[in-house]
């Protein structure tokens, strides 16, 4: 949706583009995957950033949801029509940086370009995701977040729960009393199904998804999530399935409505939930950080993000790069990344604007959006909560989500079901190993 | 005395085949030998690496349990389609082919469906039915059935039948209505003075003189139940519970276009292709037979 104040910016650009045509504008396609309120923080972005200078002119376009957006961009890749800079979701991070030569890393670009640019200024918790082991960032974060558990308050009242949960423990009391309590059909759930139950659940206890950091270290990885701790987890999950105490949501975020709509009250779910919490919730609700088992040493560690990155496209002329440059120091400046979490409810990327909203006393009024934050620099990442590289990490999810739902659906157990998810995974993971070698 | 007309030229009657034979060509054998030629690839989704790597990406496609599991539901959900389809299709075309007074009026209703995209379908019924948002869902839920269709993988196939037979029974009516007018009256009056009653005259009369109706619609329907219930399985279950409507195109989908698998993709296409060929001419070899044109 073009907003009628951007396309009179636009119309106005190109007005003075025209006006002048002794100067000659570069032009930067960036494809991006946001819908709604976010949609218009890409638009306004581009806008401000072309009424900054006029050297350059950044053209937003929406693709489709995040894998389409990402097989867009691969589709012109090898049409020969790619994109300068492509919005990629956290999984197809492996499939973006094995492909050399498509991709121009984000650290080669600033140097080429001669861009001032310090890795230190930005977030470890965010950027080591998008780095190499070297810390050498591949792609620019655009935007974070992650998981945590929104909780309603008017029901916990209502089902006489003094505390908010925090454990495992607490949380399967906690839904006990609030099914009693007239939340029949949902106690606590959760959206992205593995997200929740493997990749962050394995971060935040320190125990590792994968060998080899999660993947980070190297391709040749292998899957670990059917440890004794993972096992005990889900089997607990099936038993509360079957009165509904917790109820499945499935894979992606589509019944992130079930928490807005008082269904359920305890739900976990992206920090980036919270405009649209705002915008339905008709009850007090808050976010905490994710529930973890007291027993596990070391719990709670750091969770991990999720979100996208900018991609920057390999092939294009060194001009074109320069401008590319000019907009990623552009979004990095203190202020406006400060306003733009601040406004989107998405992390702020750079260290420098996470301490401006903190001294600004933004957090004071407006926990929630600190929840993940927290999380995230809870504790100095291990090898096990430094982040996740697993190739084909798409359909991975999909095998495991599979496993996880015919074990939820009683038809076989939790080691059966992970024990499952980790050998097929492992198949896949060598198949990408061998195409990308 | 010569009464056929001969032309003498060989050029012209090439020159007049040429614009379908380019379009065959360019639409349809080209992709389809593409398909084949990547099925003995194995690249990398952006096109950098590639090698040919012969029959290893089928005989690893016939080594997963899942992929015979997706022919499976690919049968349990074609037949049930195909069959629920075109014999409801085929009761609403005899109803409506009465001398009603609503008759034009309800013939455009039915044919309304067929107008929706498979993906909103899709959506309608998974809104109606959605455990938690659904209207239909919660009568359910309080008469005490567990309607799941997130968890449990036969209610989960049921859903994505109904929507895609509810589609389907648009097309199918359309031109079994054309096909039940198109039945001389005199056949039926004379069944009729003969004796037979209404029973008696649709299946000895009617639905033998329909038989080459109910030949194509089974083709195109069969056709339909393979490759265009795509957009409805992906907009409703998207191949879930546990991969209980992983259908095999569904399949082709999931492993090439999510999963850049493209040989692995590409080989079950090629499967899918051989198998849907292979249905086709056992339709035209036995099932024709039967047919009275």
């Amino acid at each position: 949706m073009i907003r009628p104040q951007f396309a009179l910016a636009t119309l106005f650009a190109s007005t003075l583009a025209l006006a002048s045509p002794a100067h000659a504008v570069t032009e930067i396609q960036w494809w991006h995957a946001m819908t709604g309120g976010n949609n218009d923080i890409v638009n306004k972005l581009a806008a401000d950033f072309n009424a900054s200078q006029s050297d350059y002119k950044v053209i937003p376009t929406f693709k489709g949801s995040y894998p389409d957006t990402m097989n867009a961009g691969i589709a012109a890749f090898r049409a020969g029509t790619a994109p300068h800079i492509l919005q990629v979701f956290e999984v197809g991070t492996a499939t973006m940086m094995s492909a050399k030569g498509a991709v121009k890393p984000v650290y080669q670009l600033m140097k080429d370009a001669g861009e001032p640019f310090d890795p230190n200024n930005y977030l470890p918790a965010i950027t080591g995701y998008y780095s190499t082991s070297k810390g050498e960032m591949l792609s620019f974060p655009f935007n974070s977040s992650s998981m945590v558990m929104w909780v309603n308050l008017d029901a916990l009242k209502k089902a006489n729960i003094a505390e908010i949960p925090r454990t495992w423990p607490e949380v399967f009391e906690g839904a006990k009393k609030l099914k009693a309590a007239g939340y029949a059909t949902c106690g606590f759930s959760n959206a992205w199904a593995t997200w929740a139950n493997i990749e962050q659940f394995s971060a935040w206890h320190n125990v590792p998804i994968g060998t080899k950091a999660n993947g980070l270290d190297g391709f040749d990885t292998e899957l670990k999530f059917n440890s004794p701790l993972h096992v005990k987890h889900l089997q607990t999950l099936i038993e509360l399935q079957k009165d509904k105490t917790y109820d499945y949501s499935g894979r992606a975020n589509a019944s992130e409505s079930r928490f807005g709509s008082g269904e359920c009250p305890l739900f976990m779910t992206s920090s980036g939930y919270y405009a649209t919490a705002k915008g339905t919730a008709k009850f007090a609700f808050t976010s905490v950080p994710m529930p973890y088992y007291p027993d596990v040493t070391g719990a709670p560690q750091n969770s991990i993000i999720g979100g996208a990155s900018l991609w920057v496209m390999g092939g294009k002329k060194p001009d074109d790069y320069k401008g590319i440059a000019k907009f990623f120091s552009f979004l990095s400046d203190t202020d406006r990344q400060a306003k733009l979490h601040q406004e989107s409810g998405y992390l702020p990327i750079t260290k420098a604007a996470y301490e401006k909203t903190k001294t600004d006393g933004f957090y004071d009024k407006n926990p929630i959006l600190q929840t993940p934050l927290k999380e995230l620099t809870n504790k100095e990442p291990t090898e096990n909560s430094r982040g996740l590289r697993f190739g084909n990490m798409v359909q991975l999810r999909d095998i495991w989500s599979e496993e996880i739902e015919s074990a939820l659906g009683g038809q076989q157990t939790a080691q059966q079901a992970l024990d499952t998810a980790v050998s097929r995974g492992n198949a896949m993971l060598r198949t990408f190993e061998k195409t990308v070698r | 005395m010569e009464k056929t007309a001969v032309f003498k030229g060989k050029f012209l009657p090439y020159l007049l085949l040429v614009p379908q034979l380019v379009i065959t060509l360019v639409f349809f054998y080209w992709p389809a030998s593409q398909a084949v030629w990547q099925s003995f690839l194995r690249e990398d989704a952006f096109g950098l690496n590639s090698e040919f790597i012969g029959l290893e990406n089928y005989q690893a496609l016939l080594a997963q349990p899942e992929y015979y599991k997706s022919m499976v539901t690919t049968l349990v959900f074609s037949s049930l389609v195909a069959a629920l389809s075109l014999s409801i299709a085929l009761l609403f075309a005899t109803q409506a082919d009465k001398n009603l007074k609503a008759a034009p009026t309800f013939k455009v209703m039915m044919i309304w469906p067929y107008a929706v995209a498979p993906a909103v379908a899709g959506v309608l019924w998974l809104f109606i039915f959605h455990p938690s948002l659904g209207t239909m869902a919660r009568p359910l839920r309080l008469m005490g059935f567990n309607w799941n269709p997130m968890l449990n993988g036969n209610h989960a196939m049921a859903l994505v039948v109904m929507a895609a037979v509810w589609k389907q029974i648009a097309y199918n009516f359309l031109f079994f209505l054309a096909g039940l007018q198109a039945i001389p009256r005199s056949v039926l009056e004379a069944g009729a003075i003969d004796g037979a009653g209404p029973y008696r005259r649709f299946w000895t009369i009617t639905f033998p003189l329909l038989s080459p109706t109910t030949f194509f619609l089974l083709v195109v329907n069969v056709v339909y139940v393979f490759f265009d219930t795509f957009g409805i399985i992906d907009a409703v279950t998207g191949g879930g519970p546990a991969g209980a409507t992983t259908t095999m195109v569904y399949k082709v989908y999931a492993d090439g276009r999510l999963g850049g698998d493209l040989g692995g993709s590409a080989a079950q296409s090629v499967i899918l292709m051989v198998i849907v060929i292979a249905l086709t001419a056992i339709q035209f070899r036995y099932v024709e037979r039967k047919v009275q044109y």
